[in-house]
Formats: C-alpha cells, structure tokens, sequence
C-alpha cells in the first residue's frame, strides 16, 4: 500500500505557491522577508532561487503602498500574492484592501478585476503579545467584495491557497501560525479546493459545532473526548467567512437544535456572533437550547504564559461549552475537561499541542 | 501655416480644443448642477485644464492614468468618454461605472483610464502597480498618478515613490499643486521647502513646470514619459496651478474667506485656456473662426452628451447586490 504524502500546512502552503508560479507566468509574491533567508517561516522557502527576484519579491516596508500597488497590477492582469508575517502589519493597508481592492469589481460595473491574494500569519505562542497575536478575522471578514479564507490543515492550506491565487476577486488567506505545524496528506498534484464554504468533517446527530481555523483543531479534540462519553458532534469546519454560507449549518441546526461557534478571534463582534445570529433568524423554532459561542475575552493578547493561559480557549473549554449545551451531567463534563487539561499539560500551552502533529 | 514648428499649428489647436471642451463641460456641469439632477458630489477643475491636457497629450491610448476625486480634467483629457461620464453623474446606467462610483470614480478602461479614487493619494499606488505591471510584462507603457500637493502629505506616496524608485519603473507622478486642501492653505500643512525637492529624497528626478501653460506641461510629461519609456525610471513633475471654484461644487467660495479675492483673480488673470488662446493668435495658428467654430463643434457635443444622459435609464435597482464578486 502506498504511504500517505505527508506535509506541514507551511510545506503545503510553499508548495501551492511554488506550483502556481511554475504554471503562470502573471503569479508573483510580494513580501517582507519573501526573498529573506527564512523565508516567511519556511512558507517562501528557495522560491527567489528558483524563479528569480522579479518573481519573488523583496518589499520595502511600505505595507499600504505594495499593497496598492498590488492591487493596480490586478487591476492590469497581474496575479500577485501579498504576504505578511503578522496580521497586524496588514493593518497599515487596510485603506488600500478595503477602498480599492474589495470595490474594485463593483464600483466599475464588473468591468475590472482585483485577482489579489493576500496572505496573513496569525500569530501565537512564545509571548507574541497584544501586537503580534491578534487574528481578527472579524474585520477581514467585515467588507463586501473581499473573500476571507481560513485553512485548519495543510491539504485545504494548498488547496484552498491554490483555489485563490486562481480566483479573479482578492482573497485574504488568513493562516493561523499554529495552523503551519499541523501535518497529514497532502496531494502533489495542485488541485484547487473550492472557496464554497465549510465542510463537515465529523458527523453527529446531538449538537452542531462551527469552527474556524486552528479553533477547529482544539474542537475535534474536544470532540473525540465527547464522543467517549457518548456525545456526537456534527462538527464544521468553516474553511470560508465571507461570502459566508450557512445552509448547511442551518440544516444541521434544525437536526440537532444546538450551536456552538468556536473561533479565534474576540467573542464580542467575533464570527461566531454572526453565525449564531444568521442561524437562529432562521432556525429559532428548532433550538432546543440557547446557542453559544466560545471565543476570546475582551482585552488584549497578553504576552506572559501566566496571563495567556486564562487568556485562549483550548479543548477543555470548548468540551464544557458542548457539554453544557447538550446537558451532559456536571460530573461527567468534569471529567472530560480533566482529560484534556490533562492532555495538555504534558506540553508548555505557549507551544502548539503535540496531537495537532499527526495526520488526521 | 508653418509646418516646421513643434508642435505643429494642428497640435496647438487639438492642444486647446481639449482645454477648452473640458472648461466647456465642467461650466455646464455647474450651471446645470442646481437642477439636482446630478445627485452626487463634483469637483470641478476649472483652472487647471493645462495640467491635465499638457500631461495626457504626452500619452498614448495604452497608456494608464490614475486620478483623485478631481478627475473629470483628466478622465477627459486621456480620452475617456464623454456621455459615459455625464451618465455616470447623472447615476445612470450607461455610466462608466453603471451608476455604482458617480462623479468621483471616473475611470475608462478603453482610454488608459485606470482609476480615479476619492481617497487622498489612494490612487497613487494604483499607477504603480500598473508600471509594475508594464514591467513585467516587457511593455513600454507608461503610468502617470495625477495627485494634488496634498497627497504628498500622505504616506502612501512616499511609499508609492520609493518603490517606483528603487525598482525603476516606468511611471511619473504628476503633481498639480493648487495650493488648497479642501479650505486649507499648503503653508498651514506642509514646510517651506518645494515640493520637487522630494524626488531627491526618493532618488528620481523632478521637473518642475507653470500648471498654467500647456506647452510647458506638456514639455515636461514628454521628457519623463521618455525616460520611463526608455527604462531610466520615474520622475516627480511638480506643476502649480488653481482651482478656481468651490473645492466640492458647482459654486465660486471666496466670500468664506479662506482665500483673498484678489489672489482669484490675479490667477484668473492667468486663465490657461484664455492665455493660450490668445498665443495661439499670436502665432497665426488659430483664427477667431477656427476657436468660434471649434466652440460651436463643442457646444453641440456637449448638448447631446447631457441630453443622452438625462435621457438614459436608471439602472434597475434589484441590480444593486450584483457584480460584488467577479
């Protein structure tokens, strides 16, 4: 039996890139750090070697302005792939993401196209702080006219990076930093994965669960420790939050009559506001308990392992968030919750938890 | 006539028919606007026509331009359609932008029109990316960001240049200094020091010419479009001219007080179309008939572009969730 190809979300993201610009010659990156000897974590390695620093290009540390410039050789054909290393040096470009690039289309009538694909690398872990460890997907996810991707694992992270580097709209291809160390198969052939919204990757029939982005690692786990206890989880793995589709998790809504939403962002305005919200105007009359949300509390990152501990959610949370929503008994909760602390105490929490290594 | 000179008689009258028909369009826009027709802002350019002319004659059709919200002049001068303009205005469908961007979006894609975006300097590092675009795809096109002085108080054009600058590209950025932000003089926002002295901040040339002389403009363009052109890189032309009515409107504002009446009128004294004309005279290469007749030839186009426009439909209105994504 042949082995399973086995990559990293970061090996997968390199080698989405490294394909689609052997195959059109309009794709190029543009970066600080594209060309530098790490190469955007491993993400961009030995691409400026093999397609020459016009292809792979080095940035000034001008974000706005590669941005709008971006965004005019879109709107000339062009294919460019922005990235940066930190979510928050794309804050200095919103105005030319949210004026010119979401717009571009609209505004002229369909007439012209902004095929521009932004990477962002969420970061996490190791005391990044309130500057380096914002995801903020949520104001990513805000403006009509950008599509806003978050890849949990390494064959939709290829798959889905692929998919928009070919998409004629700008797409923010949100990666989570924790999100680069997960491994398991990856096809070599570059095959697009669709931007057509989330996909069930557990199913059960007594609560449905929407996760995004390395959120969704933590909730399979917490997810498998329920299933010991006889809890089914229909869970979703968001993959795309704008256009935001949710009939399938209306559907799965109407089975179940629960929803918990689970991502990485702030709980007050945060994607799982929006979701419970579209869901229960549309599936109040099959819920047979309220719906939750498990997010982040409102302060900053804080940079201290003691303070980021009370500070992210991890499975043990999101284990009792389901458990209270499908009325396992207090003891039986405790007991899941213990586990999984358990679980994850073997490692330091400002390191990624070592189960999101295998394949899934 | 004299065949010899550069540019020829027919050059210097093409030169000052396209002042003069965008002087004639943004003057019925105004006498028009109270009709409340035209429901959107407008920012006029009457003043400044020898800018946007001097420049765009410098160009050919592939060749892109990047405007503000004062971008009727330069929509015009680059070629852009007429009647899709008013529609535009008028929020109709036949616009350039289908009703959907209005006055200040003015952009046609079959005139090197690229964009024109009501941020301040917004636009600036579309021209860019156009070069950018040229360049890699071994073109000799040529972009030209038409930004006013204060745009070079945003941080995106000096991002815009430093970047033109260090990967050569074949773009100038076209500074038309009207002296005004909204209400607000340059010398309350920016140091005394000329503002062409911060191409060498940037390592690139600036050229620096009277906004109020076509022929001037139009020298200047033509030199650093040849050195884009030619590979050697972008170039700052700095050009002052005056914007004569309101900074958004159809109205004169003077009595806000934020100018003096008589520095109006010292640059009105200096008006490019009217000057021009009568240096066209001068040369014998413009007779009263031929500007009487190229009025009359105007006028009339302008008369049917704003009937074909007030006449043209609305766009359907369950249109509007369209065309979000392509």
């Amino acid at each position: 039996m042949r082995e399973p190809r086995v990559l990293t979300a970061a090996e997968a993201i390199l080698e989405a890139q490294d394909q689609a610009l052997a195959a059109d010659p309009a794709v190029f990156l543009m970066g600080e750090g594209a060309a530098d000897p790490k190469g955007i974590f491993g993400t961009t390695a030995g691409l400026v070697d093999k397609y020459g620093p016009a292809r792979v290009m080095e940035m000034p540390v001008s974000e706005n302005g590669f941005t709008g410039i971006a965004v005019g050789a879109a709107l000339m054909g062009r294919r460019p792939v922005v990235i940066h290393q930190r979510v928050e040096f794309c804050l200095l470009a919103m105005e030319q993401l949210f004026g010119n690039a979401a717009k571009a289309h609209y505004v002229s009538d369909g007439r012209h196209r902004a095929p521009l694909v932004v990477r962002l690398v969420a970061g996490r872990g190791w005391g990044q702080g309130p500057q380096h460890g914002q995801v903020l997907e949520n104001l990513f996810a805000l403006v009509p006219g950008l599509k806003l991707v978050l890849p949990a694992g390494p064959a939709d992270a290829k798959g889905m990076l692929l998919a928009a580097i070919a998409d004629d709209n700008p797409v923010i291809f949100l990666e989570h930093r924790w999100v680069h160390y997960v491994s398991g198969e990856v096809p070599e052939a570059p095959l697009p994965a669709p931007l057509d919204g989330p996909r069930r990757i557990l199913a059960g029939g007594d609560v449905t669960v929407v996760a995004a982005s390395y959120m969704t690692l933590e909730t399979r786990h917490a997810a498998a420790a329920l299933a010991a206890e006889g809890v089914a989880v229909d869970l979703f793995d968001l993959r795309v939050a704008r256009p935001l589709v949710t009939d399938a998790i209306q559907e799965s809504v109407r089975r179940t009559g629960r929803l918990l939403v689970v991502d990485t962002g702030w709980k007050t305005f945060g994607l799982g506001a929006e979701i419970v919200a579209r869901v229960t105007e549309s599936c109040f009359a099959d819920m047979a308990a309220p719906p939750r949300r498990v997010g982040l509390p409102d302060h900053p990152t804080p940079s201290s392992r003691a303070l980021a501990e009370a500070y992210y959610p991890r499975a043990e949370h999101v284990a009792g968030a389901i458990g209270a929503l499908v009325g396992l008994p207090d003891a039986r909760v405790a007991a899941v919750h213990a586990t999984l602390a358990a679980e994850r105490r073997q490692v330091p929490l400002d390191i990624p938890h070592p189960s999101f290594k295998g394949p899934f | 006539m004299n065949p010899a000179r550069e540019p020829s008689d027919q050059e210097l009258r093409d030169l000052y028919r396209a002042m003069l028909r965008i002087r004639l369009i943004e003057e019925e826009i105004a006498a028009r606007y109270a009709e409340q027709e035209m429901r959107c802002p407008v920012h006029l350019s009457v003043g400044q026509e020898a800018a946007a002319v001097g420049a765009c004659a410098a160009l050919r059709p592939a060749d892109q331009i990047t405007s503000s919200h004062r971008c009727h002049g330069h929509y015009l001068a680059k070629g852009g359609d007429l009647r899709a303009m008013l529609a535009e205005i008028y929020g109709k469908a036949a616009g350039c932008c289908g009703g959907r961007g209005g006055s200040m979006h003015l952009f046609d894609p079959d005139a090197g029109v690229l964009a024109s975006v009501p941020i301040v300097a917004s636009s600036v590092p579309l021209a860019v990316g156009a070069a950018l675009a040229f360049q890699q795809r071994a073109e000799d096109g040529v972009a030209v960001a038409f930004l006013g002085d204060g745009s070079l108080e945003e941080g995106v054009t000096h991002e815009s240049l430093n970047f033109a600058s260090r990967f050569h590209l074949p773009v100038v950025f076209f500074v038309e200094n009207n002296f005004f932000s909204v209400y607000t003089p340059l010398d309350q926002r920016q140091p005394a020091r000329p503002l062409a002295a911060l191409a060498a901040a940037h390592g690139m040339p600036a050229l620096e010419a009277d906004g109020n002389d076509v022929l001037a403009v139009l020298k200047a363009t033509k030199e650093a479009v040849a050195d884009a052109r030619a590979g050697a890189g972008p170039t700052l032309i700095v050009a002052e001219t005056y914007r004569w009515r309101e900074h958004c409107g159809p109205n004169y504002d003077n009595d806000l007080g934020y100018r003096t009446e008589d520095e109006f009128l010292a640059w009105k004294a200096r008006d490019p179309v009217a000057a021009f004309a009568a240096r066209l005279s001068e040369l014998g290469a413009m007779t009263d008939t031929d500007s009487d007749a190229m009025a009359g030839a105007i006028g009339a186009e302008i008369d049917a572009a704003f009937g074909f426009a007030k006449a043209a439909p609305f766009p359907d209105g369950a249109t509007a969730a369209e065309r979000v994504y392509a």
